[in-house]
């Protein structure tokens, strides 16, 4: 056995005591300068606010280890979706270059980086995508768990898998299962096309489903038109709706008196054809108006489909304006974020018919729902 | 570097080079969607038993966006997702077909398309040492050539109202440093230039509020100065590139799909027919050099080469006329619906309806239809030709169709 004079111990002892603490330094460095740069690209803003000191600061981020893709998507808070994509940019470059290296990803860490639900959605969702890249078997541990999750992105992968378990069973002629699955799905789904292959075949199992109340739609109105549009003038001008409602007024409208009507429609999507409610009308505009209560304060979405130009108040707050004429309409097509008060809310439309002649610009109509900024229906109380 | 000088020198110093050129924007160098070279571009492939096809890489979601080739890698985007809001920019080996890199972003515009197109529907462009990725929901993305971002712009924090619920589908163009888009629809409307290096933008203006899905075009005048090309229902403006300033400007009934072309000293015009302009000094209106309502491009854009100018029409009618005076030389018959431009590699023109059906024409004094090849799924983007290939981007996967080997 070689016996180590103790001085030399000590002097190996004291050598990795300084190494360890410059170590220690150097890391806290490097930590630091990491989140410096990550600090300088959540500057960036429009008209490429910030760019000069984030192109470099990214260079920097781009060129970190997989061992710190947690602290990188950290940095992803929601609030800048315009930073959020360029710190996508760097951790997908991170992780695809250590993949290709045999370098592991720290699978632990972002494991619990998707668990914690204080971190931002789309930075969850990133790293569920990197660990469903490095450990596929990992990932799909993951989905159950998701089916309520904050992350919309997140939420589609556990109401896929629900759908795709449900159609499973219905296959099998395990109907009981298939409904329970399909009905799950449903209660979870946000987006339209999964709603709807949820809702086809329950009702072909004899189910029924509430399509109007599951979105939210609103499906009775108070309606007035026609008024003058000519030239799309009526667009910015006010009529006397937009003022003050009166539901047994009679005003003077494009072709002479109106006065508010109610309408209804049985649409499964909420759509409310303002040629059959009020007559074909080019070059005008209606007005559209219902009461809505809540039971608390609260932000809402107020979200449209319309192919014809368009206004939402909401409690006499213009939420959107949207100038645009037969250019397409989907559900959700235009996002009017407002705040419920408890009580009676009011919300007022206004959808304006241009003058176009051709048979694909005839359409005059509008959808509406009310939701959360996930897309969960809030209904009125009353 | 020396690649980015190269491509400038390609793109600024004349139309003649694109035999040597890659395809580095939405139909090639000279924006004439012609190569003067054929190489080993086949006239017949078989999508069943490969023949002739070097490769076939699937793609993730949709997109009418064609591919670019530069540097040995072929550039393609893709948006994908219940909405369209995921963006999808892949780059793949030229020779292989081998994925380098993918790269995903989210969207931060509007992403309503119709259902027959997508958010990925422009064709990204490059200078040799970037790439510039544009897509309908106004996100404009610039990636090096090994797929590192550099920067990110969400033009819809600019222009808020800027969108096209049918979708948008200018593409990109640069030079000098300066990478241009076009946004035109009923909202904000405008064209901007942006520092290539940092994003920042340069210089932006408004344009006509009115729906339009055609792409500018650098070219320039007999002075040297680089010229933007903005067409739109209105007709054409030119605009200095390093400026902003409207250098001239042509009043003309244009329609909105198909894209001007250019040649040393001329502009072609969709416009009533199709309308060749001289190209005039700074403040003069272009003179008409000839005018010819019997090329009438449909949403492809005019192809050049040949001294001859290729037209075709909504009814899949392809027409050749001569490029001095517009007379016809011949029309052939082609059987479907074209979004895509077709491309001309030598004396052979490629024209791909959107069922996936290819025309192979011979040109000359009678054009002839050489052969007519299935890909077996839908194609909307244009293509690309570039050293001994023929790049397809179809629904679903990007193809090679090649002789070599």
């Amino acid at each position: 056995m070689v016996r180590i004079p103790d001085f030399k111990l000590a002097a190996f002892f004291a050598a990795l005591s300084v190494c360890g603490l410059a170590g220690t330094q150097l890391w806290a460095e490097s930590a630091g300068e990491l989140q410096h740069n990550l600090d300088l690209i959540q500057q960036v803003g429009k008209e490429g606010q910030g760019h000069t000191a984030a192109v470099q600061a990214l260079k920097m981020v781009g060129q970190s280890g997989p061992q710190e893709l947690p602290a990188i998507l950290a940095s992803m808070k929601d609030d800048n979706p315009l930073a959020d994509n360029w710190v996508r940019g760097a951790v997908d470059a991170i992780a695809e270059r250590a993949l290709a290296s045999g370098t592991p990803l720290p699978l632990v860490e972002l494991e619990a980086f998707i668990a914690d639900h204080g971190h931002s959605p789309r930075s969850r969702r990133l790293a569920f995508e990197w660990l469903a890249k490095a450990d596929e078997s990992l990932s799909q541990s993951w989905i159950p768990k998701l089916l309520n999750d904050p992350s919309l992105e997140l939420r589609r992968e556990a109401v896929d898998d629900q759908l795709k378990k449900a159609a499973a069973a219905k296959e099998a002629s395990n109907t009981e299962e298939a409904i329970r699955r399909f009905r799950t799905a449903l209660n979870f789904a946000r987006n339209v096309d999964q709603i709807d292959a949820a809702t086809a075949p329950l009702r072909e199992l004899g189910e029924e489903v509430d399509l109007p109340a599951h979105f939210g739609f609103i499906t009775e109105w108070n309606l007035i038109g026609p008024f003058d549009n000519t030239d799309k003038s009526g667009f910015d001008h006010a009529f006397p709706p937009e003022s003050k409602i009166s539901l047994d007024a009679t005003l003077v409208g494009k072709e002479g008196e109106v006065g508010w009507e109610v309408a209804s429609t049985q649409d499964q999507y909420g759509l409310l054809d303002l040629n059959a409610a009020l007559g074909k009308h080019k070059g005008s505009v209606a007005y559209a108006y219902t009461e809505f209560y809540s039971d608390q304060d609260r932000p809402v979405d107020l979200r449209l489909g319309c192919i014809n130009a368009n206004k939402i108040w909401l409690n006499g707050k213009l939420l959107t304006a949207n100038h645009v004429y037969h250019a397409g309409r989907g559900i959700d097509q235009y996002v009017g974020k407002g705040q419920l008060e408890q009580g009676k809310n009011f919300i007022l439309l206004k959808i304006c018919q241009n003058e176009q002649e051709q048979s694909w610009a005839q359409d005059w109509g509008f959808q509406l729902r009310v939701c959360d900024d996930l897309g969960t229906a809030v209904h009125s109380t009353e | 570097m020396k690649l980015k000088l190269f491509l400038v020198a390609i793109v600024t110093l004349g139309f003649q080079m694109d035999a040597f050129a890659e395809w580095i924007q939405f139909r090639g160098a000279s924006g004439q969607s012609a190569s003067q070279t054929q190489g080993d571009l086949p006239t017949e492939w078989d999508t069943e038993s490969n023949t002739n096809v070097a490769w076939r890489a699937d793609l993730p979601g949709r997109g009418p966006s064609g591919p670019i080739v530069v540097d040995g890698r072929v550039i393609v985007c893709s948006s994908s997702g219940h909405d369209q809001s995921r963006l999808h920019v892949l780059c793949f080996d030229e020779a292989s077909g081998d994925l380098r890199w993918h790269r995903q972003f989210w969207a931060t515009g509007r992403t309503m398309t119709h259902p027959s197109s997508a958010n990925a529907a422009p064709t990204p462009t490059t200078d040799g040492e970037a790439i510039y990725a544009f897509f309908s929901s106004n996100d404009l993305i610039c990636l090096d050539l090994d797929g590192n971002l550099r920067w990110f712009r969400g033009l819809a924090y600019d222009f808020p109202k800027a969108g096209n619920d049918i979708g948008m589908s200018s593409s990109p163009v640069v030079a000098d440093n300066t990478v241009v888009v076009q946004v035109e629809n009923q909202g904000d409307s405008f064209v901007t230039a942006v520092d290539a290096e940092t994003g920042e933008t340069r210089w932006q203006t408004s344009r006509p509020e009115s729906a339009n899905w055609s792409s500018p075009l650098i070219t320039q005048n007999s002075a040297g100065k680089s010229l933007v090309l903005l067409k739109s229902g209105e007709g054409l403006d030119a605009y200095d590139l390093h400026s902003g300033v409207r250098r001239w400007s042509y009043q003309a009934d244009a329609g909105g799909i198909p894209s001007v072309a250019a040649r040393p000293g001329e502009v072609l015009l969709p416009a009533d027919g199709l309308t060749v302009l001289e190209i005039p000094s700074d403040g003069v209106t272009p003179q008409v050099r000839w005018s010819s309502n019997r090329l009438n491009p449909g949403p492809a854009s005019p192809i050049v080469g040949n001294d001859e100018v290729y037209a075709l029409n909504r009814a899949g009618v392809l027409t050749c006329a001569s490029l001095e005076d517009g007379k016809v030389k011949w029309q052939l018959r082609l059987g479907g619906t074209f979004w895509a431009t077709p491309v001309l590699a030598g004396d052979h023109i490629f024209c791909i309806n959107d069922a996936g059906t290819a025309y192979v024409v011979k040109t000359g004094e009678k054009g002839e239809i050489l052969a007519k090849n299935e890909i077996g799924q839908g194609v909307q983007g244009s293509p690309a030709v570039s050293g001994d290939g023929l790049f397809v981007r179809t629904d679903g996967a990007l193809w090679k169709f090649s002789s070599a080997n």
